[in-house]
C-alpha cells in the first residue's frame, strides 16, 4: 500500500513507540498535522512558542531514557527551535527535531518561510538531514533516532519538505541500521580498564568527578556501587547531580565555580582524579593552568574520544559506554586481592572533614527577609527529596543545585552548557508528561520565567499541575553579583524593573498564584502548593534582593581560590 | 606544525560544509583544502592541508572522526607520504622571454599546454615547495595569473586508506 510522507512520518513515530510530541504547526507541516488529527497514538502537545517545545521535548528526554520529538515549521518555526537544539546539543540530550521546509522546487528561492534550515542548525545538532525523495523518508528517520540515543547521544534534525510529505511510497520502516561511517565504541579497553583499577588502588589521594555521562549513561547505580567499594570521596558536577546520592557521606557536594569548598580543595589535591562521564569543562575545573600544576594522575572515563585529552591531558584514558566500563571495573575490583590503602585513605578523609569544617554553605537562617537556600531547603524537605526538579539560569539555578540534595539521577534538569533561561518552565513540561503524578518543580528567577512564560498557557491546555519556585530577587541576580564582584557595583541593566504581579499572571492563565514575603510561610506555601495535586502553582517568593550565590570561584582563576562569602570581599 | 590530514567521507550533499564548517567553528586552521569523489562514488576523499600543535592536530582529528559522514581519518604526516600539487600559471611569453620560459618550464618538468603569440599557460606538478620555487626561478613580472589546486597526499607503501 502507497502511504503520503506524512503518513510515514506518523508511522515511524509510531514504530518508535512515540507517545508524545511537541510543536507548533505552520504552512510547510500541513500534510504531517493532518495525519497527526487522524489518529490518537502519538499525542501531539501543542506549545506556545519552538523554542518551549523542544525545551519540552527536551526535558522529557532528560527524565526518562527516551528520544524526545519535536514537530515544527519551516522558516521561523525553525529559527525559534535553535536556541532550544543548540540547549540539547551543549548537553548532550537524545532528541529528533521534524522540520516542515518549503517545497523541493522551491528550495533556493528564497521562497516564503525558507530558511536553509540544514546551515542554520549544522553546528548544534549531532547531525541533520534535507529529505529530498519520499523513498529516503522512512530509513533517515530511523536513522534519525538511532543517531540520537546511541553513542554521545545528542539532537537530530530532519528536515522534511512540503511535497515530500504529500507524495506516496511503500512503507517499510528498517528493523536495524548499519552505517560504516558511525561504530560508536561500546566496551571500553580492558587493559586500559586494568591500568585505570591500579592506579584507583595505588591512590593515596583519590578522588572521583562525576558529570552528566553518568546520568545519560544511566550508569548511576554502578557508579554508586564503584565508589562504595572503594570508600572515596566523590563530587558532582552540576550535570551529574543525582548520579551519586547526595545525602550520603562520601559526597562532598559539587565542585567548580560554585561548588563547596571541600570539593573544590578534594579535586585540586588529590594525586589521583577519577574522571566518569566528565568534560573538565570551563566552569569545573576553572583555569586549566592552574588545575594542570598539581601531578596529580588522571583516569578519565568518557563515550566520546574528542572529550578525551581536550582541555586537560590525562594519563589513562577509557573511551566507552561509562555503564560498560564501570561493570568491568566493578568485577576487577571484586577480583583482585588489591585493596586501597586504608592508612592514606583515613588521613586523606581527616583533611576532608577539616575542609568541611568550613562550613561554606551556611547562610543567614535569622533573617527576617526570605533566604533562597532557605527556600531550596524547604522544598527539599516537603518534597522528600524526590522531586524532579528544572531550573532556569542564574543565581537560582545554583541554589537549586546546591541545596537541593539530589539522590537519584535525571531529577535534576538545567541547562549546564549553553546556559540558556527560559528553559525550566517548557522542560519542567515535558518531565510532568513522561511522569504524570510526580512531584515537578520548577525553579526560576524573574528574569528567566519570563522568557518563556506564555506556556503556562500549554500548563493549562495540557493540565499540568507544575510547581514554579519563584526565587525573585528583582535582579537579573547572577548579573549582578558579577557587578558587584568585578565592575564595581555598577549595576548596568540588571535590575529588573516593572515586574508583573506574577501571582495574578499566573491566574490570569487559569492557575494558582502565591506570593510570599515572609520566611515563616514558605514551608506552608510549599506544602500546600504541592498538596494541591491537580493545579499548577505558581509561588512568588520575594527573596533576598542584593543576597549572593557562594563560594565562588572567580573566572579564570584556579579550584582553590574562592570567595567563600561577603567577609572574604 | 605542518599536518597533511586525508579522510574518506560519504559524497552527499552537504558532507564538504560539514568539514569546513567544523573548522571556522573551532578556530582551526586551513591551508589548504581538496575533495572529490574516489574510485568508488559513494564516497569522497579530502585531503586537508593544516598547521597547529599536536594537541589541536589531536582534537581536528578526533573531531573529523565524529562527524557522522566521516568514514576514517589519518594524518598522513606521521609517516611517510607523497604530496602533489597542480598549478596552472599564465605568463606574457614574448621575445626572449618565451625561449627563457619554455627552458624554465622544462627544467620544472613543466608542459605548455597553451600558448599563443604572447602568453603561454604552464602546467606544473609536484610537491607545494616546487612549485613556489618555480615562482623565483622566473621573472616574477611576467606572470599573469596563477592558480593553484591545493595539495592532494597519499601515503606510501602499504599505508592504505581505504573502508
Ligand atoms: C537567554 C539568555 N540570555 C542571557 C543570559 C545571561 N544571564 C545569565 S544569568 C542571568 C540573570 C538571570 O536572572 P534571573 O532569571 O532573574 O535569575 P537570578 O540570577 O536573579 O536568580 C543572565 C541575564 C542567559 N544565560 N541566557
Amino acid at each position: 500500500m502507497l502511504l503520503t510522507g506524512a503518513e510515514i512520518v506518523i508511522r515511524c513515530l509510531q514504530e518508535e513507540k512515540v507517545e508524545h510530541v511537541f510543536g507548533y504547526p505552520g504552512g510547510s507541516v500541513l500534510y504531517i498535522y493532518d495525519e497527526l488529527f487522524k489518529q490518537d497514538k502519538v499525542r501531539h502537545v501543542l506549545v506556545r512558542h519552538e523554542q518551549a517545545a523542544v525545551h519540552a521535548a527536551d526535558g522529557y528526554a532528560r527524565s526518562t531514557d527516551k528520544v524526545g520529538v519535536a514537530l515544527v515549521t519551516s522558516g521561523p518555526g525553525v529559527t525559534n527551535a535553535v536556541t532550544g537544539i543548540a540547549t540539547a546539543y551543549m548537553d548532550s540530550i537524545p532528541m529528533v527535531v521534524l522540520s516542515g521546509q518549503v517545497p523541493t522546487a522551491a528550495i533556493g528561492m528564497d521562497a516564503f518561510q525558507e530558511v536553509d534550515t540544514v546551515g542554520i542548525t549544522r553546528p548544534c545538532v549531532k547531525h541533520n538531514f534535507l529529505v529530498k525523495n519520499v523513498e529516503d523518508l522512512a530509513a533517515t528517520i530511523k536513522k534519525a533516532f538511532y543517531l540520537a540515543r546511541s553513542g554521545r547521544p545528542g539532537p537530530v534534525l530532519v528536515d522534511i519538505p512540503k511535497d515530500v510529505s504529500a507524495q506516496k511510497c511503500e512503507f517499510h520502516y528498517p528493523k536495524a541500521i548499519s552505517m560504516r561511517s558511525y561504530n560508536p565504541v561500546v566496551k571500553g579497553h580492558t587493559g586500559q580498564i586494568k591500568k585505570a583499577v591500579n592506579l584507583m588502588l595505588e591512590a593515596k589521594r583519590p578522588m572521583v568527578y562525576v558529570g552528566g555521562g553518568v546520568v545519560l549513561g544511566d550508569a548511576a547505580d554502578r557508579l554508586t556501587k564503584m565508589v562504595k567499594m572503594l570508600g572515596y570521596p566523590c563530587t558532582n558536577t552540576l550535570m551529574g547531580l543525582g548520579a551519586y546520592p547526595a545525602t550520603d557521606k562520601q559526597f562532598v557536594g559539587m565542585l567548580g565555580m560554585h561548588g563547596t569548598y571541600e570539593a573544590n580543595m578534594a579535586t585540586h589535591n588529590c594525586d589521583v582524579l577519577i574522571a566518569v562521564g566528565a568534560r573538565f569543562d570551563d566552569r569545573v575545573i576553572g583555569d586549566p593552568n592552574d588545575f594542570c600544576s598539581v601531578p596529580r594522575k588522571i583516569i578519565h572515563i568518557d563515550i566520546d574520544p574528542a572529550s578525551i585529552s581536550k582541555r586537560v591531558r590525562v594519563d589513562v584514558p577509557i573511551v566507552g559506554n561509562v555503564g560498560d566500563v564501570l561493570d568491568e571495573m566493578i568485577r576487577q575490583l571484586e577480583t583482585t586481592a588489591e585493596r586501597p590503602d586504608a592508612q592514606a585513605l583515613s588521613d586523606w578523609w581527616q583533611q576532608i572533614e577539616e575542609w568541611r569544617g568550613k562550613k561554606c554553605m551556611e547562610y543567614d537562617r535569622n533573617s527576617a527577609i526570605i533566604k533562597p537556600q532557605f527556600v531550596i531547603e524547604k522544598l527539599w524537605e516537603v518534597t522528600g527529596g524526590d522531586a524532579f526538579v528544572t531550573s532556569d539560569v542564574g543565581q537560582h539555578q545554583m541554589w537549586a543545585a546546591q541545596y537541593y540534595k539530589f539522590d537519584k539521577p535525571r531529577r535534576w534538569l538545567n541547562s549546564g552548557g549553553l546556559g540558556t533561561m527560559g528553559f525550566g518552565l517548557p522542560s519542567a513540561m515535558g518531565v510532568q508528561l513522561a511522569h504524570p503524578g510526580a512531584p515537578v518543580a520548577c525553579v526560576t528567577g524573574e528574569g528567566s520565567v519570563q522568557m518563556c512564560i506564555q506556556e503556562l498557557s500549554t500548563c493549562k491546555q495540557f493540565r499540568l499541575p507544575l510547581k514554579v519556585v519563584l526565587l525573585n530577587n528583582s535582579y537579573l541576580g547572577m548579573v549582578r553579583q558579577w557587578q558587584e564582584l568585578f565592575h564595581g557595583n555598577r549595576f548596568s541593566e540588571s535590575y529588573m524593573d516593572a515586574l508583573p504581579d506574577f501571582a495574578k499572571l499566573a491566574e490570569a492563565y487559569g492557575h494558582v498564584g502565591m506570593t510570599i514575603e515572609k520566611p515563616g510561610d514558605v514551608e506552608g506555601a510549599l506544602k500546600e502548593a504541592f498538596e494541591r495535586k491537580n493545579d499548577l502553582v505558581f509561588m512568588n517568593f520575594k527573596i533576598d534582593p542584593t543576597e549572593n550565590v557562594y563560594p565562588m570561584v572567580q573566572g579564570g582563576k584556579g579550584l582553590t581560590s574562592m570567595i567563600l562569602s561577603s567577609e572574604d570581599l | 606544525m605542518r599536518h597533511v590530514i586525508s579522510l574518506l567521507i560519504e559524497n552527499e550533499a552537504g558532507a564538504l560544509s560539514r568539514v569546513s564548517g567544523l573548522f571556522s567553528a573551532r578556530a582551526y586552521n586551513i591551508e589548504s583544502l581538496t575533495v572529490a569523489p574516489t574510485e568508488d562514488p559513494s564516497l569522497s576523499r579530502m585531503t586537508i592541508v593544516s598547521i597547529g600543535s599536536e594537541d589541536i592536530i589531536e582534537q581536528i582529528t578526533k573531531q573529523l572522526n565524529k562527524l557522522i559522514d566521516v568514514v576514517k581519518v589519518v594524518d598522513l604526516s606521521e609517516a611517510g607520504h607523497i604530496e602533489r600539487e597542480l598549478m596552472l600559471i599564465k605568463v606574457r611569453a614574448t621575445g626572449k622571454d618565451r625561449e627563457e620560459l619554455k627552458r624554465m618550464s622544462d627544467i620544472f618538468r613543466g608542459r605548455i599546454i597553451d600558448a599563443t603569440d604572447s602568453t603561454y599557460v604552464i602546467e606544473l606538478t609536484g610537491a607545494s615547495g616546487k612549485l613556489d620555487a618555480f615562482f623565483d626561478a622566473i621573472d616574477r613580472a611576467l606572470i599573469l595569473e596563477t592558480v593553484r589546486t591545493g595539495i592532494c597526499g597519499i601515503g606510501r607503501g602499504d599505508r592504505i586508506l581505504k573502508v
